[in-house]
């Protein structure tokens, strides 16, 4: 029971092979003194209660919501193929493939998930991924500082405000100098950003789309970075990949993001996927691992973990990053999904975000004294700003079955009325018509 | 085999999507779209599914082999945890609901199982309160440096520098560096302990932590452990304790009780959580009263009426450190895992842990160097020294072990053991297995003798023998490219 | 066996020098090669760096290992072997010959008494084992 496998008789017979009378001797090295002081646990349960306990608080949550919720974060239709072949426990309870010739399953699908992420981003060399969107935007500015041997960091607030207080959080004990740009129009404000870009300057970070939703053409910063030797780090939405310029098109010298979108169920936080995407010069400075194609004695071609001496269990305090990890089965579930939305599939996909999104803008335009912001152009997210204070009407739209957005206002200043709203692929025509209806009820009331 | 890009074969499709049932309306302006498209994969669904499923079979893993990889805890990993995962009221939550205007009762159910869980973590270790933030053990790690520096920057000065032992995981030094440490390396003494006069001759004022696995990594319990905390208290340096090895001493002792000031855990060694190829892992940090205020925010509070809310007002929190709350995913299957067991459950896990390595232990000493020869924890480090002086490396004896369908045992760490070869079976192997286990050990130790060039050759039946891996460094190949 | 070649000076950390008047060149020895394995990547100062007597100035990289290589005396960087960059794997074959890291000028004439000759690298090595 408790998954140990052993009866009374494999205990006695091990413990007389061992030398010792009881489980208990194994233990002498911690001195009484050092022993547990309490323990203080619930008595174990049957598989019948805890997965029916769990059921029950499954139900206290709200997954019946109809959501316009985004903010970084996105709802897409997963295949049932993604969940069948990661559920696959060949997949999930082997470890990292230290052993290349018991691990080559794993490792050629981190090397096709690498190809796929080069394939979306245009740049040329792929991480096997990070933990989420946001620690890859810090080891990209690690990297970029290492890369440099530049300290300061401009920072546009378009990038998402969690990922920019993470970026915060780790960086508090470094000597790193932070410049935060504004937005305008939607948009990162060159102006601004020019005024700070200096040959001190170790990389301008950007996100494309922003996130208000804007969608933008960072050709020009990056060329004007470069001309500093600047380097430039934009995070992107991978679905959005399917329609909009590629960072390696704008030419970005990393690309990271969050991947959650690529078959990932949000799962109220995580586990998610961090991709990382670097000009080639840039490999040895990468973090995480990689791995590569070679040959096997017979010429036979196979794959192997590469460029390990960059990692801290060879370089220890000197390594490119402390991460150990990378999210296989989160990285496997990525490039599962894209194989299957396909070449033709993933522009299809991106076609029906932006439209749907502009269908729902044209309708919420028409609810009388709602905006919708139309300065810049949108993928699937965009800003509207209504006539009353934003949390009220989230909390009344609730109440009618839909999470209606972001409240901008929680996190900047004087947006007390503006509302985040994204539309993805999963929402109907009439899951929208029904969202505009609520809205104009709610607003009236 | 083929990748599934070489698989691939223009016009061919797999996932049918929804038509367009809005009107088009014209699209961006050209400078905003990509002109190269990406090129994925054109394949149907049914290439796709043999693909994968051809290429799981292409894997050891804890469901088809024995897994004994020291340091990683490779136990069974249950399946109604999953099951549970999966569920609709679960996987379906946006993170971000429960931080809208009355949105916490959406996602009361999640929210508990955090809220428990933390408090659970708590109890096992002896700590005061727990994050469950940090997304795996070195993401935990560098939490709880940046929490000792913020302790220390409270106190006016954030210090200097962090001491590790030289047989400590690498994720410990290269934390503590990117956290803005320097790192002081204490080497271990005969016994396999870190140095005690050393250790002390290198403790000052300008120590901010040491941070120390334990069971260390040669599967010992250092029995020191109680000095070392007094000793760095003194000079008010904290003391990190690297979780790795929890699964020894479950329900024996407790981290807290030691005098430990935080603690990261592996949910995906101890907690029985699947390693998923590498992650995702989850590395929850518990730490010890003094160090409560700084932890990151957003903190869970319950209300009166039971209600649980998140706080951000707490002015000397390190802020945010994962954009929500963690692995929720990883921590939902901890969270079963530890219900199920409960605590006679557990306390069984470190017993049948720390027997069957000493089984192995005992059985395999005459065959190989046992260099820290005493009674073990979870796990034991052998050495191939003797094997080497026939030509025969740790390396070589794990390729036999997976021509024999074993996963082989960590080798090469800790660093401080010459062709270390590391053992952890873990407590759901039965006796039968580590027979097997043992009887291939010797074959591998009888080989070394007679036929030094049979292991050389192994491993012979699997789908590629040995790898260039100095080839794959020098001819960099990272993707594939379209013809 | 690991070959210890005549007419060097040596280093603790594994280093070679060869001096010719007033220059002298870098490298790492057979010792140091057998330990790092095969080399696949070197990191070279550019010409005209300043190095310091048993500072790091270059790094090596093997498959499973990392390593620094520290200055054996202090100078004036004149001359680099930009072909070991691409053909690192020359270390592991002529760790005395074509694979030299970088010629510099010395700086200071007295530190030459810090490195060990020949016969004190043999010494020092059987020391080691």
């Amino acid at each position: 029971m408790n998954f140990v496998p052993h009866t009374q008789a494999d205990i006695q017979e091990m413990l007389k092979a061992i030398g010792v009378s009881s489980v208990e001797d194994l233990f002498k090295d911690i001195s009484p003194g050092l022993r547990a002081k309490s323990f203080n646990l619930p008595q174990g349960l049957s598989e019948l209660e805890v997965v029916e306990y769990c059921r029950n608080l499954s139900s206290l949550n709200s997954s019946g919501l109809k959501n316009f919720l985004g903010a970084g974060f996105y709802q897409h239709f997963i295949p049932a193929a993604v969940d069948e072949l990661a559920g696959r426990s060949e997949f999930y309870t082997a470890y990292t493939p230290y052993q290349p010739e018991s691990s080559q399953g794993w490792l050629q699908s981190i090397y096709e998930y690498q190809t796929a992420i080069c394939e979306l981003t245009g740049l040329d060399v792929a991480n096997a991924s990070l933990y989420d969107g946001g620690t890859a935007i810090f080891e990209a500015a690690m990297m970029a500082l290492r890369i440099t041997g530049r300290n300061k960091i401009i920072l546009d607030s378009g990038v998402n405000f969690i990922y920019r207080s993470m970026l915060y959080s780790y960086t508090a004990n470094l000597n790193i100098e932070f410049v935060e740009t504004q937005v305008v129009h939607g948009q990162s404000c060159r102006e601004e950003v020019y005024k700070y870009l200096d040959d001190k300057t170790a990389a301008i970070i950007l996100q494309n789309p922003n996130f208000f939703g804007a969608v933008d053409d960072h050709t020009d910063i990056v060329e004007k970075a470069h001309s500093f030797g600047c380097l430039v780090i934009e995070s992107v939405y991978p679905i959005s990949l399917g329609m909009l310029k590629t960072p390696a098109e704008m030419g970005v010298d990393i690309a990271v993001g969050e991947g959650q979108s690529l078959g990932l169920p949000l799962s109220f936080g995580g586990p998610y996927l961090g991709f990382m995407c670097v000009k080639k010069d840039f490999v040895r400075k990468m973090p995480g691992r990689i791995v590569g194609a070679t040959l096997d004695k017979e010429g036979k071609r196979g794959f192997v973990l590469t460029l390990q001496a960059r990692e801290q269990h060879i370089r220890r305090e000197k390594a490119t990053s402390n991460i150990c990890s990378n999210q296989a089965l989160c990285a496997l579930r990525a490039v599962i999904y894209l194989s299957l939305i396909g070449k033709e599939g993933l522009k299809e996909l991106a076609e029906l975000n932006y439209q749907k999104s502009e269908f729902a803008k044209e309708l919420l335009a028409k609810i009388p004294k709602v905006e919708v912001k139309r300065s810049s152009p949108t993928f699937n997210e965009f800003t509207i700003v209504l006539p009353k204070r934003v949390d009220h009407v989230i909390k009344k739209m609730t109440a009618k079955g839909f999470i209606a957005g972001f409240p901008l206002g929680k996190y900047y200043k004087g947006m007390d009325n503006y509302l985040l709203v994204t539309v993805t692929e999963i929402k109907s025509k009439d899951n929208i018509v029904d969202f505009a209806k609520a809205l104009e009820e709610v607003l009236v009331a | 085999m083929q990748l599934i890009f070489e698989k691939s074969k223009p016009g061919r499709r797999a996932v049918k999507l929804p038509r367009l049932d809005v009107p088009i309306k014209t699209g961006l302006a050209a400078k905003y779209l990509r002109r190269k498209e990406a090129d994925l994969p054109q394949a149907s669904e049914l290439d796709i599914v043999r693909h994968f499923t051809n290429l799981s079979r292409m894997n050891f893993s804890v469901d088809t082999n024995f897994y004994p990889l020291g340091s990683c805890t490779m136990k069974y990993n249950p399946k109604f945890t999953e099951k549970i995962a999966r569920m609709e009221g679960f996987s379906d939550i946006h993170p971000l609901i429960w931080q809208l205007e009355a949105g916490e009762k959406f996602a009361q159910g999640a929210l508990e199982v955090v809220y428990q869980l933390e408090r659970l973590l708590s109890e096992i270790t002896g700590m005061s309160a727990f994050t469950t933030q940090p997304l795996a053990g070195a993401h935990g790690e560098l939490t709880g440096v940046m929490l000792i520096a913020a302790y220390h920057k409270a106190k006016g000065n954030r210090r200097k520098y962090v001491i590790v032992p030289d047989s400590s995981h690498g994720t410990n030094p290269a934390s503590a560096a990117i956290a803005g440490y320097e790192v002081v390396v204490i080497p271990s003494d005969k016994n396999g302990f870190m140095d005690l006069e050393i250790f002390k001759s290198k403790l000052n004022p300008d120590v901010a932590a040491v941070m120390l696995t334990c069971p260390n990594t040669l599967g010992i319990f250092e029995s020191q452990i109680g000095q070392i905390c007094e000793a760095a208290h003194k000079v008010d340096a904290l003391v990190y304790y690297d979780g790795a090895n929890l699964n020894a001493i479950l329900g024996k002792a407790r981290p807290g009780d030691f005098g430990f000031d935080v603690v990261h855990l592996n949910l995906h060694k101890s907690f029985g959580t699947p390693h998923g190829g590498g992650g995702p892992g989850s590395g929850p940090v518990g730490v010890s009263k003094k160090l409560d205020e700084f932890l990151p925010v957003p903190r869970l509070i319950k209300d009166a009426d039971g209600t649980i809310k998140p706080e951000f007002n707490r002015p000397k929190s390190i802020g945010r450190i994962a954009p929500f709350y963690g692995n929720f995913g990883v921590m939902l299957r901890a969270y079963a895992y530890i219900l199920f067991l409960g605590k006679s459950g557990l306390i069984e896990v470190a017993e049948a842990a720390v027997l069957n390595a000493n089984y192995c232990r005992v059985k395999l000493k005459e065959y190989f160097d046992l260099p820290y020869d005493r009674v073990c924890m979870h796990e034991c480090v052998f050495s191939a020294t003797r094997q080497k002086l026939n030509g025969v490396s740790a390396l070589d004896i794990a390729k036999y072990l997976i021509e024999k369908r074993i996963h082989p045992p960590t080798i090469y760490f800790p660093l401080i053991v010459p062709e270390a070869i590391m053992i952890e079976p873990t407590e759901t192997e039965s006796k039968e297995t580590l027979d097997n286990f043992i009887k291939v050990m010797k074959e591998a130790a009888a080989f070394a003798i007679s036929d030094p060039q049979r292991l050389k050759d192994a491993p012979q039946n699997t789908q590629v023998s040995r790898l260039d891996e100095a080839k794959a460094v020098r001819d960099l190949d990272l993707r594939w490219h379209p013809l | 066996m690991e070959e210890v070649r005549e007419g060097l000076f040596y280093t603790k950390e594994h280093e070679w020098v060869k001096i010719e008047d007033n220059f002298a060149t870098f490298g790492i020895t057979d010792h140091a090669q057998h330990a790092l394995g095969d080399v696949t990547f070197v990191e070279l100062p550019k010409a005209g760096a300043e190095l310091a007597q048993g500072k790091m100035f270059a790094t090596i990289e093997s498959v499973k290992a990392a390593s620094d290589v520290f200055a054996p005396l202090s100078g004036i960087v004149v001359k680099v072997n930009s072909d070991l960059v691409n053909k690192p794997e020359s270390i592991n074959k002529s760790p005395y010959g074509e694979a030299w890291f970088v010629a510099v000028e010395i700086k200071n004439e007295a530190e030459k008494k810090n490195l060990m000759d020949a016969a004190a690298y043999k010494d020092y090595l059987g020391g080691l084992k």
